[in-house]
Order: structure tokens, then sequence, then C-alpha cells
């Protein structure tokens, strides 16, 4: 839990990141070409040059997360394994999903993010209530939770993937062209950047805080799903179809996550921040200290701000492509400004005003819901060109 | 002389000082705040409309004050355009402030450190070595080589300072990351319609507000074909081409006149099995005068990029469908029908027994594909192809009408459908008309004619009165003929209001007592007249009807006691019938002209590599400062980095233990 326990860790290791790869990263690189090898081989005929590049940037993408962060490794693979088992399960009628009991109890993209759904609030609870009972073991627990609900919620993504292509080739799409989806695209990054978070400064303390967001998120996704109807397969419009959509949403939600998880520091920081009011606040507060949390929440808040930029910029390509101009300050598109200004004065106050604590984690609070207009109240209250998610 | 000087520094003092609050960060944040709020506006107030709409929405008092506010075109408002301009100035001026220093920063390596400011340093460590100072020297060059830190030597004399620093170009990303916003700010400028405001305000053009072919487009509404940037749009029928587009402004357009014509060949579009739409494409060719034609296929998301012009596929529509027509006469006591050709989108007059009206064809639509009925096995259903019409009388009140060319089968019975509404708010109110044996509507038509005919409805009657009082010999011969004259008025009721008339009737002329059985004495005489000439119409077309009728032509005739209830409340004095049609569409599409878009784009490019140098790399340095000494030789270690302290720490604790190591190992 402390920091200088990560001290000693990271003293030690003083070596480059090239002497830092063990056997095990090499092999981790040589299954992940080997695996973009066999879908290229199989599936070039398919695609565009921009689709070839994609998957080229995919393979470097994974590559290096997982040498980055050795626990990506392991789930990768595993969910890789079990999207495949599914899709095996499946063959080439969507028919089993009701008939084939693995399909119709886990792994079918419905039944896994309902697992998804359900484990993110079991984790959200046993996080909160390790960090009431002080119990480490419980904390693991939670941990282990939300490596499950992440694991279920990519293999859902992926088999719906596969899906949408059984329900006729015309059909099949990534999954990240419509609130539902997105809604489950957004719980897994968010989750995945914290877990990283979680690693990075050996601290669990913050989970419930993160997972809260998500479990909202769970909270959606069930009464979009039961209140409406919403978890169907929907072909794409012409707007859509488009090799943009694969780059653009992903690198959206990451900046979404990466704002979420901020901004549920930044709540934790006040949390914390108010118990030193009080005397001995301080020392029996079960939360990291004020440094570690600023800092968390200034670098999600860093790489979100980084690929948000990323995501706008794409963003403004892809309507260029389609709507044929980069920039028609239709309200998404001006949101997503909103939200990148919004950040960018964040990181000046932060940067070269050199504010810290409880102003910026106020700030990052509220940054949250401004974020989260751009990305719901949108859909919901403002009409434009973008055609997913009418709410 | 000296009041020369003096007023000079002034002067310069006044310039800095302006510098100064152009470049601070107080305006700069204050700048990224405004324009933040500023944009919501043009997000929550839907930009551009109709004027009219604004009015009916916030009345003419806030109309007006939001019009000189700028608040339906908020992006393209004088003070909007003021405050970007406000921002790119700060920013620049930020960038000529900051980047000198910055990149003098990258350069050097601070080599005249003092002794004590390193002691003051948050990061800073002390050693007292029993070697000397060459040698520690050598390990400390090794420990940074190999923690990839660049390194300065200088030799004070009594001292020597070994200054080392990495992450140098996390000072080009500051530099990187602002060029970007004044460069994309810049491009953004050169392709929005600030030009076309300036022109609007000196008056050398009009926004055009009516709606008129664009051949009457008066001049002052017309752009000059060099106008560099632009971004119109345009819809071409099939077969034929443009070589203008419209400018939507505020609440008119303006004329673009292209160097070429676009001749659509050919429009294509493909549905998913539930209608909705999976691609459409366009065959384009385009021409120049004295030049090659350019052939292209253009499709949503695959826009042609033609001599800087990029040409968009964004909508489709008909483009004037040829419709063969044959408009029923209703309400006559004969069978008139009558056929004629014209097309989508046409006006025509027409006399009709409740006066002039003009008939508008507004659509045809080829698909109607509707969710098919439970147990049906199919998830879909297509009701084939349709046109809506709008029949305006003298008043300027308009009925809007949609009917679909084919019998639709509901329940193993083909009907045709006729929509109608008063108001485009409204859902359409369906007429189901049986179509007979032969799938056409002459049966219907000649029934309803039929009821019509007073002279066959009065032999009906009477007919009928003698049968029912053939027995009872009356003594009064002339009941007959009143009862057959009710029996005459109950028809014609029914012919003008449905059951509901004859209902009605009753309410005002009996008794409460009475009405029931009056009521239902009434409705089964004129069940009995309708039967009776139901039969007339079977027997018009050959079938023997002496043995009863089938079970068919008894649904069809309960059909159509329905639709004649329904058609009561029709409202049109025809009903238009589609016999063929010759399809023709046509595509929409956006032409844009924009050249600052490399401008922009490369903006891009410099913010994204700014923004990942920036927050990925670490400005770092660390300096060594050596003396040699009786006691041994004193080593200082300290150290900054220009951002995240923490990071740096634990940098500057690995790096102290790295030390440590080598030196003990040496
Ligand atoms: C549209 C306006 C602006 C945008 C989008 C913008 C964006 C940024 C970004 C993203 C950073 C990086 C923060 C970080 O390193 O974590 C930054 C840093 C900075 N900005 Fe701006 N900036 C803008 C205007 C200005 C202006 C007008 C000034 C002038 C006062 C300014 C001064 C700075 C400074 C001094 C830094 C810190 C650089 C460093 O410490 O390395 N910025 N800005």
């Amino acid at each position: 839990m402390s920091v200088t326990q990560q001290n000693i860790l990271e003293q030690f290791d003083d070596r480059s990141l090239w002497q830092r790869l063990i056997w095990r990263d090499w092999l981790w690189a040589l299954l992940v070409l080997s695996g973009s090898g066999y879908v290229y081989a199989h599936y070039v005929e398919f695609m565009d040059i921009y689709e070839i590049g994609i998957l080229g940037g995919t393979t470097l993408g994974l590559i290096s997360v997982g040498w980055a962060w050795r626990p990506a490794q392991a789930l990768s693979l595993i969910v890789t394994l079990l999207s495949l088992g599914s899709i095996a399960l499946y063959g080439d009628s969507l028919a089993a999903a009701d008939s084939n009991f693995f399909l119709k109890y886990l792994i079918s993209s419905q039944s896994a993010i309902m697992w998804m759904s359900a484990l993110y609030v079991l984790a959200t609870a046993t996080y909160f209530l390790a960090l009431f009972m002080r119990s480490e073991f419980t904390a693991k627990v939670a941990s282990a939770l939300t490596w499950s609900a992440t694991t279920m919620g990519l293999v859902g993504l992926m088999v719906r993937w596969r899906e949408s292509y059984l329900i006729s080739p015309d059909v099949g799409h990534i999954p990240v062209s419509n609130l539902y989806e997105v809604f489950i695209l957004f719980s897994i990054i968010t989750a995945l950047l914290y877990l990283f978070y979680e690693g990075r400064y050996r601290t669990r303390a913050l989970g419930g805080f993160v997972l809260l967001v998500i479990s909202a998120a769970v909270g959606f996704l069930l009464w979009y799903t039961f209140g409406r109807e919403a978890q169907h397969i929907a072909p794409l419009v012409p707007a859509l179809q488009s090799y943009w959509m694969k780059i653009h949403v992903p690198a959206n939600f990451i900046g979404y996550g990466a704002f979420s998880v901020a901004a549920m520091v930044g709540f934790a920081y006040l949390f914390r921040h108010h118990q030193e009011q009080r005397p001995g606040g301080a020392v029996n507060s079960r939360l990291p200290e004020l440094e570690l949390l600023d800092d968390v929440m200034y670098k999600s808040i860093a790489l979100g701000f980084a690929f948000f930029t990323l995501a706008t910029i794409l963003g403004a390509l892809w309507a260029a492509e389609a709507w044929g101009g980069y920039w028609s300050w239709d309200p998404k598109e001006t949101w997503a400004l909103i939200v990148w200004l919004n950040y960018a004065a964040w990181l000046h106050m932060r940067l070269t005003k050199g504010w810290r604590g409880t102003p910026m984690a106020w700030w990052a609070v509220i940054g949250l819901f401004v974020t989260i207009f751009a990305f719901l109240g949108v859909n919901m209250f403002l009409s434009g060109l973008h055609s997913y998610g009418e709410l | 002389m000296s009041t020369v000087s003096n007023s000079q520094s002034r002067a310069v003092s006044r310039s800095s000082v302006l510098l100064e609050f152009l470049g601070s960060m107080n305006l700069a944040i204050t700048l990224l705040v405004t324009v933040a709020v500023a944009s919501i506006i043009g997000t929550v107030l839907k930009q551009n409309e109709a004027y009219q709409n604004y009015i009916v929405k916030f009345g003419p008092f806030w109309f007006e004050t939001f019009k000189s506010l700028g608040l339906f075109d908020v992006y393209s408002a004088g003070w909007f355009l003021v405050i970007l301009t406000f921002l790119v100035i700060s920013t620049s001026v930020c960038i000529y402030r900051n980047a000198p220093q910055m990149l003098r920063d990258m350069r050097s390596y601070r080599l005249n450190v003092q002794e004590q400011s390193l002691r003051a340093f948050h990061a800073s460590h002390s050693w007292t070595l029993a070697l000397p100072g060459a040698e520690i020297e050598r390990h400390i060059t090794a420990v940074m080589r190999s923690n990839g830190y660049r390194m300065r030597r200088k030799d004070h004399g009594d001292h020597q300072v070994i200054a080392a620093m990495n992450g140098t170009f996390n000072r080009l990303g500051y530099i990187f990351t602002h060029t970007a916003i004044v460069t994309i700010c810049i491009g953004g400028l050169l392709d929005g319609n600030l030009p076309l405001k300036l022109k609007e305000m000196s008056g050398q053009i009009k926004i055009e507000s009516r709606d008129l072919p664009a051949s009457q487009v008066p001049r002052e509404s017309w752009l000059s074909v060099q106008n560099p940037s632009f971004r119109g749009s345009v819809t071409v029928p099939e077969g034929s081409s443009a070589n203008i587009v419209f400018l939507q402004l505020r609440d008119g357009y303006l004329v673009q006149p292209l160097p070429f014509t676009i001749e659509l060949k050919d429009f294509r579009i493909e549905h998913y099995e539930s209608g909705m739409p999976k691609s459409f494409e366009s065959d384009l060719v385009i021409r120049e005068p004295d030049q090659e034609p350019v052939t292209a296929t253009i499709a949503v998301n695959h826009p042609l990029i033609y001599k800087g012009y990029a040409i968009y596929q964004s909508s489709f529509n008909d483009g004037g469908t040829h419709l063969n027509l044959s408009a029923w006469g209703l309400g006559r006591a004969k069978v008139e029908q009558e056929d004629f050709k014209s097309s989508v989108f046409e006006k025509l007059r027409v006399d009709t027994a409740q006066g002039p009206m003009t008939l508008e064809l507004n659509d045809f639509r080829l698909f109607n594909i509707n969710p098919a009925d439970e147990g049906s096995g199919k998830r879909f259903r297509n009701f084939g192809p349709n046109f809506t019409f709008k029949l305006r009388n003298a008043a300027g009140e308009a009925r809007e009408f949609e009917n679909y060319m084919l019998p639709v089968e509901f329940d193993g019975r083909g009907y045709f459908l006729s929509g109608m509404r008063d108001s485009v708010a409204e859902p359409f109110f369906y007429l189901h008309i049986p179509a007979d044996p032969k799938g056409s509507l002459s049966r219907f038509m000649r029934f309803n004619a039929l009821l019509q005919d007073t002279d066959r409805v009065a032999q009906i009657a009477q007919e009928t009165t003698r049968q029912t009082f053939a027995e009872a010999q009356l003594e009064k011969p002339e009941l007959l003929k009143e009862v057959a004259a009710t029996m005459q008025r109950l028809v014609t009721l029914f012919a003008h209001g449905g059951f509901d008339a004859v209902a009605e009737q009753v309410e005002k002329s009996v008794p409460e007592a009475k009405r029931r059985e009056v009521l239902d004495a009434y409705i089964k005489v004129l069940r009995n007249i309708l039967t009776a000439l139901y039969f007339d119409v079977l027997t018009t077309e050959g079938v023997d009807v002496s043995a009863g009728v089938t079970e068919a032509d008894s649904q069809f005739y309960d059909d159509s006691i329905n639709a004649l209830t329904v058609l009561t409340k029709y409202g049109s004095p025809f009903f238009l019938e589609l016999k063929t049609f010759e399809h023709v569409q046509a595509s929409g599409l956006q032409i844009a002209r924009a050249p600052g878009k490399l401008v922009v784009y490369s903006g891009f490019a410099l913010l994204i590599a700014g923004i990942f140098v920036m927050f990925y790399i670490q400005h770092r340095r660390l300096w060594f400062w050596v003396r040699e000494g009786a006691a041994g030789t004193e080593l200082l270690f300290a150290g900054t980095g220009n951002r995240e302290q923490r990071d740096f720490r634990l940098e500057f604790d690995r790096l102290i233990r790295a030390l440590d190591q080598q030196l003990r190992s040496g």
C-alpha cells in the first residue's frame, strides 16, 4: 500500500525497457504477431488499406501494452480463448445460443455482458467492504471480481462482433456503433485504466470510488436493455460504415474512461481532505495520502486529454470524409471541444499556475459532469448529425 | 535628451505591459473557458433554422434580441470570432514570450551552478568518498549513460561540475501544442464563412430567402466562381446535371456557381431487410469546357476530390418520378374514371364538385417495409410503392393523402390503402378499399356509385316494401310510398354519413323510449337495401346470385360497408389510383472547397505530437558537483524535473542507489 515499498521495487530496476523484457514478453510478442498474421492471411481480401493499417496498429498496441503492463497479457489470452470458444460453439448459426448450455448461460454476448454487469456491481460493493474492514484479502477478492468482470465484458464484445456477422454478413460490424455497445466499452476501459493504476500505485483503496462510475454505467446498461430492448444488434447506417469508427470511438472512450477515473480519484481526494480536517483523521484514514491521489488524478487527466485530443482529431478527419467538412459545429463536436477546453484549462492551472489540491479535485469532479453531458446528454437533449444512439 | 529616453522607456514598458497581459496565463485560461461557454449556446439553440421557426418559438421581442446578438448563428457571430482571435493572439504572444527561453533551456546545461543552490534543491544527496575525482567522474558518466542522460563537464579549477539532462524534447512539446492551436485556428478561419460575412456587411452580397429557381435568383445573391472556400449542397435528379450549389446561410441561401457541371448518370440505393438504407451511391460525370469528362462513383464516406473541390454523397430523395394516375370520381351516380400523367413535385389545378383545387404531388416511395404480423415467420413485409399528395382547396387548406399502388394483404384479403390527415402533426388515418377478384377497384367503385343512384335506390326501396307488405293487404297504398321514401332517405343518410348519420337522425326524430327499436328496424332495412344494391353489382359482373353468394363475396360486402362508412369522411372528391410509374431518383450532393484544410491538418499533427511529448517526456536536469579535499572527495548530487515531482523523486532515489553501487563496487 505504501509508496516507499514501490520505490524499493523500482530502485533496483534501473535497466532500460529493452533490458527489462523477459522471455515471457518475447513469447507474448510472438503470440500477438502470429495471431494477427493469421487474421491477415485469412481476411486480407476483405480489408482495405486502412483496415490493414488498423490491424498493424492494434498488433503493436497490444504488444506494447502487454510489455508495459504484464497482467494485460494474461487478460488478452483468456479473453481470446473464451471468445474463440464461444465462436466455435456458435458454428454458423445464431440458434446455438438457445440450445448450447455454455452459450446460453455464459459466453453468448448477452450472457457475458450480464455477467460483466453483475460482477462489476459486486466488485464495487466488495471494494468498499474491504475499505471498511481494512481487509487486504477482501480487497484482493474485489480486484479479482473486477478482472473477471472485465474479462466477461471483453468476451461479450468480441462475441457480439461475431454474432453481428452471423445475423448476416452485411449487418456485421465492430460493436462500437451505438450507445448500448459504447457503454460496455466505457465500463471495460474505465476498469482497465483503474486496474492499471491499482497495480502501479499498489493501492486497492480507490477501487470502490472508481467502480461507482462503472456501476452507474451498468445501471444505465440494464435499464437500456430491459427498458428499451436496446441490446439487439442493428445494421449500420451508411455514415457509420467506415474504418474511422474503429479508431475514433475507442480513442474517445479511453478519454472518457480516464476522465471518469480522474473525477472519482478527485472525489476520494476531497473525502480524505475532509477527514484530515478532523484530528487524527490523516492517521486513521483508509485512503492513500493526498499527494498520491493528486498524482493519479493528474496522470489520468493527462492520459484522457491526450487520447481525447486524438479522438477529436480523428473525428474531424472522419467528418471531413462523411459530412464534407472537418468541422460543422454539430452539437456532439462542439461538446467535445467544450470538454477539451475544460481540461486544457485544468492542465494549465496545474502546470503553469502550479494549482494543486481541493480546487483541482473539485474541478476534476465537475469535469466528469461536463464529460457525461458530451457523451450522453447531447444524444438525449440535442439533435445533430451524429447518427448513433438517439435516446 | 533625458525626456526622449524617458518617453522611449515609457513606450517600451507600455508595449511590454500589453504583451504581458496578452500572453498572461490568466487571459489564456479565461479565454479557454469563455470559448467553451460561448460554444454551449450554439448547441442548445438550434442554429441556422428558418427565422419563422424562431419567431414562433420565442416571440418577436426575444427573436429580435437573439438575432441582434447573432445567437442563431453563434459560430460566425462577430463577437465569437473576436474571442477566437484573442485566443490566437494570446497563444501566439505566449509562444513568442516562452519559446526562446525554452529553446535556450534545451541547449544550456547550466554548468555554472553554485554549490549552495544545489544544496537547496529538494532532490539532493552528497557523498564523501576515498576515490580520486577522475575515478568518480568515470563512474558517474557510466551510470548516467546507461540511464540515457546527455552530459557536459566544466572544470572550475577548485571543483568540477558535470551537468546531465534528458527529455529535453518536452520543451518542444509546449511549442508544438501551442503553435498547433494557432495553426488550426488560422486554417479554420480560412475555411470559415468570415469572408462572406464581410462581403455581406459591405453590401456586396445579399442572402436570398425566397424559394426561387436558380435562374431567377437576383445577381447580388450569386458568389463568384473564384470563391476560394465554401460548402454547399445541391440535389441532382438522375439524368440531369448541375453547375451550381446552394450555401445555406441563416434564414436563406446564396448561389455558388461551379467551374464545371456535374451530371448524375445513375443513382443506386441498397436496403437492409428492414428497409433501412444500407448504402447509396451516385455515378457522376464531370464536364468542363474543352476538357475530357471525368467519370466517378461516390458514396457515403467515399467522396470525390476534383481539382480541390470535394464532392460528397450526402443524401437522396425523389427526383420527380413520372406517375400514371387514374382518378375515380366519388359521390357520383355512375363510375367515372379519368386517367392522366403527372410527376412528383408537380402541382395540378383540378375542378371538382367541391370547387377548384390544387393537387400537389409530393413524394413517391418504392418500398414501404413494415414489421410483419405475428406468426407470418418473416420479420418484415413490403407494402410496395406508394405516393403522397396534398389536395388544397381555394381557401388554401390542404389535406394530405398517402396512396398505395398495390392491394396490401390482411388476413388473406387484399385492400387498397389510402391514408389521410389534415396536418403533418397527425398520424395517417387509413381507408381500406377491398380489392375485387380481379385485384382492381372496379367492383367497389360500382357499388359506391350505385349507392348514389337515386332512381335505382328508389326502385329497390319500393320492391322491398312491396315484399314486406305483400301478404298484409294494406288499404292505404300511399303508406307504401311513405315507407319507401323513408328507406330512400336512410340510404342517402348512409351514403353521406354512414350508420352514425342514421343513428343521429333517430336521436333527433324519435322519442327516447322507442329509439332502440326504431334504430334496429332502420339498420335492418338499410342492410337489406345495401345487400340488394350489392347483388346488382355482382349481377352486372355476371355473377349468379340466385343461389346466394360465396364466402369471399360476402366478405367483400362487409369490407365495402366499412370502407363506405370511412369514405364519408375521406374529404376528397376523387380517389387517386397509381397505375404505373417510372422511378426517377435524385442524389443530394455536398460540394466543398477548403483551402485551409491542409493548414488545419498540419496543426492536428503538431497538436498530437506536442501533447504526447509534453505529457510523456519529462525534462530532467541533474548536476554533479565534485571537489577533491583533504577529507576525501566530496560529491554533491542534485536535480530537478520540470513536471511530476513525484516521479522525479522516484527516479532520483533510483539513481542514488545506482550510483552508490557503482561507487562502492569501483
Ligand atoms: C487554446 C489555447 C491553449 C491550449 C489548448 C493550450 C494547451 C496546453 C497544453 C495541452 C499544455 C500541456 C499541459 C501539460 O504539459 O501537461 C499546455 C501547457 C502550457 N501552456 Fe498552454 N495552451 C493554450 C494556450 C496557452 C496560452 C495562451 C499560454 C500563454 C500564457 C499557454 C501557456 C502554457 C504553458 C506555459 C504551459 C506549460 C508548458 C510546460 O510547463 O512545459 N498556453 N498548454
